[in-house]
């Protein structure tokens, strides 16, 4: 009898504290993201006013290190002019020429990239021929090819594309391998009793499982294949964001640089925020990270 | 026949899912089924069967050393042994995913050579794919076998409904507690309908009621399909209440030290009120002291080794 009752105190009581709890956690988790978003922004305004500030009192020269409202006025004037933005033609064009170059290489570093890792995961003897061969072409300094893609393809967009294929594969074709090797043993002789075929034990337990490696290494890849289309530009083209800031270093303009700079951490940043939302979609079967199901 | 027929499809009877499926993914098993008195092929036949592994270092270890017994069709024996004597090795080596060193393992007189046909394993550790449903991983096996996406599906629900998970078809093995894991394992291997049935530890990290609770689903679920059976587990109570054979392994190398026929009545009720039973006491007891000596020697050995 007694003890009944005071199980059902305590079970009230228990009631109102897991809402006073929630309450105050809901409070906790606001006063933190303000206090976030404030320092943020504090650190921006920060370097960019501690910037200014140098450039305007003169213990920076402008003229070497450009000046952010340098910037701004440059970046609305590339998008302003329209055809007359830059010697060859209009800033989106420019824009348009980069992304296509990075976009059609990282698919294509992407893809072969996955495939050649799946297929040395999966085969020892294939691993085994080939892996000291990638062992070297890895350690060239890979953005070299680059001159060589030029001499042999010209300024068109091959080369860069090329270039930035070759950039992103090697990131993702050795974290697909590795992912190939990771995979749980357990799972796999489960899948081989059930009755798998080769392609199916592929198809439905080691991609999958290697997925989470292959996303992982998307993420830097994309700045690769990015960095690969400006270098085959830099090196000679006739268009493109990279042709932009060797035409401002000749013409000593930093803040023209700094201008198309910034219009590539944007791209990259939409990429990355793209990758992110591909990644939630295909991992959206991974428990959530300590983090995300933070407790109060 | 027809009255094994009519209780095989009892649980599912007049649903349009579950008939489909017997017509379809389980036509071999049951037309094994209808008589396995002399269902000769999940006739499980060890002889002389010694695995070796190469360790690191190159030598050769030797885990299980000339193991012989048999299982007859539709029986259900259970393996106990100390820790590390082998148990899981020769499962593996039944199912076809490794090869004995020497020695011959037979499934229906013929010879193991690849995945054995008609077989379903449950692993020792979790085999769930953490990336598929719930409902994903049960359909797994008839999918893998070539019946269509639907009706594969459609069985799979059936299943979980027949372990008790309906409702969680679209959880991720991660949002379920460890009983309710094993649970989609259980129905995962009784899908394809096999005619053998491996499983290693499968209630091995179960709270007690919980064990008890799934092991009387399991003998249910035996009793309608009547596959050959081999059970690993630690717990003698367990292999006793749910067997009709017992074999006790030797500490590693591990060896057959002795099988008991365990003759209590079929069909058992409760396993746990079975073990008040003076028969069931007589046989636990007797068994113990055999399996006592082999683990108190294992015990010495790896504590020995380690100091
Ligand atoms: N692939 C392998 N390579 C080398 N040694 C192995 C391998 N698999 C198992 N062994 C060894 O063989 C022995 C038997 O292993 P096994 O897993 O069959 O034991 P077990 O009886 O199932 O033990 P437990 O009851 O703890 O699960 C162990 O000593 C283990 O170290
Ligand atoms: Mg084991």
């Amino acid at each position: 009898m007694t003890t009944d009752t005071t199980h059902a105190a305590d079970t009230t009581g228990t009631a109102t504290a897991d809402t006073r709890a929630t309450g105050a956690g809901v409070r906790a988790v606001r006063r933190r993201r303000l206090l976030v978003l404030t320092a943020r922004l504090g650190v921006a305004v920060v370097v960019l006013g501690g910037w200014q500030l140098a450039t305007t009192v003169g213990w920076l020269d402008p003229f070497f290190f450009g000046q952010p409202s340098g910037i701004a006025r440059r970046l609305v004037e590339f998008f302003s002019q329209g055809q007359q933005a830059t010697e060859f033609g209009s800033f989106w064009l420019q824009i348009e020429t980069t992304l296509k170059e990075a976009v059609l290489g990282f698919a294509l570093g992407a893809v072969t990239g996955v495939v050649f890792g799946v297929a040395l995961g999966q085969n020892q003897f294939l691993a085994d021929v080939f892996g000291p061969y990638l062992k070297i072409v890895n350690a060239i300094p890979r953005i070299v090819l680059g001159s060589i893609f030029v001499v042999a393809f010209g300024i068109g967009e091959t080369p860069k594309i090329l270039l930035a294929a070759v950039l992103v594969f090697f990131v993702v074709f050795f974290n697909a391998f590795q992912g190939v090797r990771e995979v749980d043993r357990n799972i796999l002789a489960n899948a081989r009793v059930l009755g798998a075929s080769p392609l199916q034990i592929v198809r439905h337990v080691v991609v999958p499982s290697a997925l989470t490696w292959i996303i992982a290494s998307l993420h830097t890849a994309f700045g690769f294949a990015i960095v690969g289309a400006l270098v085959g530009e830099v090196l000679g083209a006739q268009n493109g964001l990279g042709l932009v800031i060797k035409t401002a270093q000749n013409s000593f303009d930093p803040n023209g640089v700094f201008a198309a700079m910034f219009v590539i951490a944007v791209i990259a940043l939409s990429a990355e925020w793209l990758i992110t939302k591909l990644e939630h979609r295909l991992l959206s079967w991974r428990p959530p990270s300590p983090s995300e199901a933070a407790a109060i | 026949m027809a009255v094994r027929d009519a209780t095989v499809t009892g649980p599912g009877a007049g649903r349009p899912g579950r008939a489909d499926h017997a017509n379809h993914a389980g036509r071999a098993g049951r037309a094994g089924r209808a008589d396995h008195a002399d269902r000769a092929d999940a006739r499980i036949e060890l002889s002389g069967v010694t695995k070796r592994f190469l360790t690191p270092s190159g030598e050769a270890f030797t885990a299980t050393r000339d193991v012989s017994f048999s299982v007859e069709p539709g029986q259900f024996c259970a393996v106990v042994g100390p820790t590390g004597c082998g148990k899981s090795t020769t499962l593996s080596l039944v199912s076809g995913l490794d090869r004995p060193s020497e020695g011959s393992v037979r499934v229906g007189g013929r010879e193991v050579d690849g995945i054995t046909e008609g077989i379903s394993f449950m692993f020792q550790a979790d085999a769930l794919l953490p990336w598929k449903t719930v409902l994903g991983n049960v359909a797994m096996g008839p999918m893998f076998r070539g019946v269509g996406k639907k009706q594969a599906l459609a069985s799979a629900r059936d299943w979980l409904r027949r372990v008790g998970l309906t409702g969680f078809e679209d959880h991720h093995p991660h949002q379920l507690s460890g009983g309710m894991r094993k649970r989609v394992a259980m129905a995962a291997a009784l899908i394809n309908e096999p005619s053998i049935l491996l499983m290693d530890e499968p209630f091995g990290a179960l709270d007690v009621q919980t064990k008890a609770i799934m092991s009387n689903e399991l003998l249910g679920l035996w009793e309608q399909l009547r596959p050959s059976v081999i059970f690993i587990t630690h717990d003698l109570e367990e292999a006793v209440a749910l067997a009709d054979r017992v074999v006790v392994m030797t500490s590693g190398p591990g060896s057959v030290k002795a099988v008991y026929d365990i003759d209590l009545p079929r069909p058992r009720g409760s396993v746990q009120s079975i073990r008040f039973e003076p028969r069931f006491l007589e046989l636990h007891h007797q068994i113990w002291e055999s399996l006592r000596e082999e683990v108190q020697r294992a015990y010495a050995r790896t504590t020995g080794e380690t100091s």
